[in-house]
């Protein structure tokens, strides 16, 4: 019989550890910070492989690391939130909820299983103002964090962390939140440290827009991107990009009631995050 | 979370539940034998007109009961998704179900392949849940609906606004310029056949669909008219380029009692 070498459990975790954060080391990087309007998710991406996502209404996804593993995370989130949202109603999905599925996901997969996942995963649920948003940073090994208002994933973190930290302001608008976004993951890669300067082309953008009612997550890709990278703050809110593959529905002055989403009226009592939303929103009535 | 959220899989949420919660789905509940069409409301009649911009739906507001009236302001017509539209007709529960379910799984592969189903797409799957319910529908729990939308992607140019109609067996046709489903179906459907011409307006559509509303309501005691003293007027709602869009309260109410006031002079419209 073949003797087996002893292995501690310190070193056993070290060892999975130390293997995940290489994976996760080894890809580009991605930020999600709180602005006036929303939630700003940017990854540094040049596939159409996307790393952000839509999940529920109010909550969006980012991942780094290895697109298998977080591609599976990310449909489960989806399934989670739908039949979640199904069985009960629309606004009974949370972050909080999702976050907890994932911790205990990872976390199995962390102990029992021979490999590691080399994922880190954020989940993000946009608030009635940036005082109430919650991002939820889920890393490799199950372990959760919520995150104050801005955080940075993947190879040196730390270093896109630090220029998000000096300068993240939750009152700030969109183009200075993407501004700083593109900076702080440009802050890193250089040659010899320098700085690099990303274009629309390589980076991915959404956000999840407080001021919507019903589904508040929007691609910001194309010329948008391009528009509001290059400084320029006239593109109108309707321009920000559309739910996944649909064409931007153009300004209308008729209030919309839709399954997919509409502006939310800029009225005090529309701040009321408790306000059951008035969209049909799947529950029959 | 189980092994089925993670793994693969499929894109339809439906087939998700069959695995996750079968419990959830419609059309897998055992009956018992006999009909039992009495004992739940029915909802009523519903239209639906294509358009040079899109296409219109518009609903009565009536549910009944065999000899009762269930509810006066129920609500048939619904956004499946952002740019088509849904009319329930039947039993109303089990279509409410039917169109929660729909409106989830379109949503959910939305979500899930970055993309939205074709229009075709969307009517087939709809006529797959609708053909699950046929056990239920041969017991008088029928519950038939009527899909319209505006085809982002039209195979012929002309053709932007597509109405598809089922039968209980889960048969999926689609027509041409109109239709209309439930109770007074027949007599809406009568009033639209001599107005309808190719390249309506959206504005001369909504007033054709309250239109035939009324002359529905005429005729079927199912089907109820415009409620002036309970301001209830019919739902009706339009999905053109720019979405789904559904009629203010202001906006119907203006056509509504313009279609009223020419009944007024004369009745037959």
């Amino acid at each position: 019989m073949a003797m087996q070498f002893y292995a501690s459990p310190e070193q056993v975790q070290r060892d999975r550890s130390e293997y995940a954060r290489k994976g996760i080391a080894r890809g580009r990087s991605a930020v999600v910070l709180t602005y006036e309007g929303g939630i700003l998710l940017v990854a540094e991406n040049i596939t159409t492989l996307r790393k952000i996502s839509e999940i529920y209404d109010k909550i969006g996804f980012a991942a780094v690391g290895r697109y298998n593993e977080f591609e599976s995370l990310r449909r489960a989130g989806i399934r989670m939130a739908d039949v979640n949202g199904y069985s009960y109603d629309r606004r009974d999905v949370t972050g909080r909820f999702l976050a907890n599925a994932y911790t205990q996901t990872l976390g199995a997969i962390f102990t029992e299983t021979q490999k590691p996942y080399e994922v880190e995963i954020c989940i993000a649920q946009v608030g009635a103002s940036p005082e109430t948003d919650e991002l939820y940073r889920i890393t490799y090994d199950g372990s959760v964090m919520d995150e104050p208002g801005f955080m940075a994933m993947g190879g040196q973190a730390e270093a896109i962390s630090t220029v998000l930290r000096e300068r993240h302001d939750g009152a700030a608008e969109l183009p200075t939140a993407l501004h700083l976004a593109a900076e702080a993951l440009g802050s890193v890669g250089g040659e010899n440290g320098a700085t690099r300067t990303l274009d629309a082309k390589q980076l991915e953008v959404a956000v999840l827009d407080r001021r919507r009612k019903g589904r508040a997550f929007r691609r910001i890709q194309g010329a948008a991107l391009t528009t509001l990278l290059e400084g320029d703050k006239s593109v109108p809110e309707q321009d920000l990009g559309d739910v996944d593959a649909a064409p931007p529905p153009p300004a209308t002055d008729k209030p919309t009631v839709s399954a997919a989403s509409e502006e939310e009226p800029n009225s005090p009592e529309s701040a009321d995050p408790a306000e059951p939303s008035d969209g049909v929103n799947g529950d029959g009535s | 979370m189980p092994d089925y959220f993670t793994n693969a899989g499929t894109s339809s949420f439906t087939q998700f539940l069959t695995h996750a919660s079968p419990e959830l789905l419609p059309g897998r509940r055992p009956l018992p034998p006999g009909l039992s069409a009495d004992i739940a409301p029915h909802a009523t009649t519903i239209v639906a007109i294509a358009t040079a911009d899109g296409v219109v739906m518009g609903g009565d507001r009536r549910a009944t009961m065999g000899n009762l009236i269930a509810s006066r302001d129920i609500e048939k017509v619904h956004p499946a998704d952002s740019y088509s539209l849904i009319g329930i007709a039947g039993t109303a529960g089990i279509g409410i179900e039917l169109m929660r379910l729909f409106q989830v799984e379109l949503e959910h592969y939305e979500k899930i392949e970055g993309t939205m189903l074709s229009l075709d797409g969307k009517a087939n799957r709809l006529a797959g849940m609708v053909r699950g319910n046929l056990g239920a529908a041969m017991q008088g729990l029928a519950v038939v609906p009527l899909f319209a939308g505006f085809d982002l992607s039209p195979t012929d140019p002309a053709k932007i606004g597509r109405i598809f109609s089922f039968d209980v067996a889960g048969g999926l046709y689609e027509e041409t310029g109109y239709d209309a489903i439930g109770s007074g179906s027949l007599f809406a459907k009568s009033a639209l056949k001599k107005k309808y011409r190719v390249g309506l307006s959206t504005d001369e559509a909504i007033r054709f669909a309250v239109e035939a509303l009324y002359d529905a309501a005429d005729d079927d005691t199912a089907t109820g008219g415009p409620d002036l003293t309970r301001k209830i007027f019919p739902v009706v709602m339009t999905a053109t380029a720019s979405g789904v869009h559904r009629l203010t309260d202001a906006e119907i109410t203006a056509v509504a009692e313009q279609v009223v006031a020419g009944r007024m002079e004369n009745p037959g419209g």
